[in-house]
């Protein structure tokens, strides 16, 4: 992924919304800890790289700054990382138990 | 320029909600506890043939109801002799955007529309952004939906990253947030400053969409079996679901189908924990929104909710995630049918319901979501994996939420553990009187909490004694 973008590209930019110390009261410790974090995404208006202070127009047509966190951001989820096997004894435990002739 | 303070922008709150809704809520209090809920409701201006007709138009609804066949007979081979019910399913996941928050999010479009907003707001990180996201396109309104997607390492769970690409492929702006119940001052400001209606989850649009699908169920039943179902399963979280149903039942008749919630016990994570926000492997249908939801309706995006699950709900069934996992994957193995998570919740309480009703008795799971990548069982749990929980095969009742995901080592260990109904009506009248700052109660009051928690006056009377609330009964 590219550590700079261009005029009009697509971009992802990240704020803090609350310090820690501007958070509610009612929320647990860790939380507490931790600042409340914004990211949206839209065009860039000027050249920059991650991390400078940028402005973006949404999709919706607003305009919001905040730091360049992301150049064309892909969705990187999946279907996991790792096959989880597990799975696969389910189905077949289940069409035994079916195949077994008359009831239990 | 106002003052954008997080103080100052929930002291608008009140304010700003309304210009975002065109509901006066204040018509419908009483000045105590109570408040008129059904001339709410009948406020919208749309009956139910107008919202089946709006429906209609964006193809939402009229979703085919299938028998489980193979599912059903796995369920009698294990089920005691003469028990086991038929399990029918609603396959919501026909719905433009996958599930049947369509329904409830067609309404809300439509109204804006009609109103002359220019676009519509919802705060979720639900499949219900995507409904959103859809009938903002249909309607040519702009979309911006709210979310809470990520942990403070930038890590988010895959179901959510999911809604977050849907949003925005069905062109929407998705504003990311990190946890915390603060991401409601920030739905305000956007509010505020977009000027867009709020297609909240909780309004009485919303609500009355979800009585199709109670509607239809009644009426497929009648078609196809001769009669009204049993038993209504719906998974419940914020409530909407289960209590726009239930309504839909009721106006078609079935007033003696008995309406069970489920939710994915997730009992000792905390909804708002840095920590514990991906330590959980269902992002909705679980009682960390089941439980508050139900006795805590009022503590929304709207002063009043229209989702009222204790006005409805016959019993309350939880069910581990190992059990849900479980059961999404017979459902693919059996029935040829991939569908997603939380539609699955519902699924799992009938599939251990049914095994203790008599072999006659029809149960309806009332929905399906779809699914696919992030909210397939693989991402999950490969997800709770990497967040360092124990997944494997054993007695579900073992399960500990955030520590373990147990599948059943076989069907016969899926369990039904009925919630204490009783329980979760005293701590709803508990917030009720806390809500009201009410030191008595009027007959009014004692009225309107029996309907709430469909529990009898003598029930209220006493559980207000209990509280030290006098009731003055005429
Ligand atoms: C597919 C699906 N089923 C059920 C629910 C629960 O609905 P409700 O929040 O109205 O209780 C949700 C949303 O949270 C959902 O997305």
């Amino acid at each position: 992924m590219s550590n700079s973008a261009k005029k009009g590209d697509w971009v992802q930019i990240h704020q803090i919304v609350l310090t820690p110390g501007e958070r509610t009261g009612k929320i647990p410790e860790e939380t507490k800890k931790v600042p409340l974090e914004l990211w949206v995404k839209g065009f860039i208006q000027s050249d920059a790289a991650v991390g400078d202070t940028v402005e973006v127009v949404t999709v919706t047509g607003r305009a919001v700054s905040g730091s360049l966190a992301a150049v064309n951001p892909a969705y990187a989820y999946g279907f996991g990382d790792e096959y989880v096997p597990e799975l696969l004894r389910i189905g077949s435990q289940a069409r035994s138990i079916l195949e077994e002739g008359g009831e239990q | 320029m106002s003052d954008n303070s997080y103080a100052a922008v929930m002291a608008r709150n009140s304010r700003i909600i309304k210009g975002a809704s065109g509901i006066d809520y204040s018509l419908y209090e009483s000045g105590g506890m109570a408040f008129d809920y059904e001339r709410m409701m009948g406020d919208t201006g749309y009956s139910l043939a107008d919202i089946s007709k709006i429906q209609r138009e964006v193809g939402v609804g009229n979703t085919p109801l299938l028998e489980l066949r193979n599912l059903n007979a796995l369920l009698r081979k294990i089920a005691p002799q003469g028990k086991g019910a038929r399990i029918f399913i609603k396959d919501e996941q026909c719905n433009p955007s996958g599930s049947f928050k369509d329904r409830r999010a067609s309404m809300s479009a439509y109204q804006a529309r009609k109103l002359g907003y220019k676009g519509i707001a919802a705060a979720t990180s639900g499949n219900y952004g995507a409904a959103v996201a859809s009938q903002a396109a249909m309607r040519g309104l702009k979309c911006i939906i709210v979310q809470e997607c990520y942990d403070s390492r930038k890590v988010g769970q895959p179901e959510i990253l999911e809604k977050q690409r849907k949003c925005e492929c069905l062109g929407a702006e998705v504003i990311q947030l990190s946890v915390g119940p603060e991401l409601f001052y920030t739905f305000l400001r956007v509010l505020e400053e977009t000027g867009y209606f709020n297609a909240s989850l909780y309004s009485t649009f919303g609500i009355a969409g979800v009585e199709t699908l109670g509607f239809e169920i009644a009426q497929q039943c009648k078609d196809l079996l001769g009669r009204t179902p049993d038993y209504v399963v719906a998974t419940q979280a914020g409530g909407g679901n289960l209590t726009g149903t239930a309504r839909g039942l009721i106006k078609a008749g079935a007033v003696n189908t008995k309406v069970y919630g489920a939710s994915v016990d997730l009992a000792g994570l905390h909804m708002a924990s840095d920590r514990d926000f991906n330590r959980k492997s269902f992002t909705t249908g679980h009682t960390g929104f089941g439980v508050p939801y139900a006795t805590d309706p009022d503590h929304s995006d709207v002063p009043r909710s229209a989702a009222r699950t204790l006005r409805y709900m016959d019993e309350y069934v939880l069910v581990k995630q190992g059990e849900v996992f479980y059961m999404t994957e017979v459902l693919a193995q059996l029935e040829g049918m991939e569908r997603g998570p939380a539609g699955n919740t519902s699924l799992a309480a009938a599939f251990a319901l049914a095994q203790t009703l008599p072999a006659d008795n029809i149960v309806v799971v009332q929905e399906t979501e779809y699914t696919g990548a992030g909210k397939h069982p693989l991402p999950q749990l490969a997800f709770a994996r990497e967040n360092g929980i124990e997944v494997r095969f054993g007695d579900p009742e073992t399960e500990v939420a955030g520590t373990s995901i147990i599948l059943p080592e076989h069907p016969s260990l899926m369990r039904a553990r009925y919630f204490d109904m009783n329980k979760l009506r005293k701590s709803y009248i508990r917030n009720a009187v806390r809500h009201a700052g009410a030191s008595r109660a009027t007959e009014q009051d004692v009225v309107f909490l029996a309907a709430e928690t469909k529990a009898t006056k003598a029930f209220v009377v006493d559980a207000l004694r209990e509280l030290g609330v006098e009731a003055a009964l005429t």
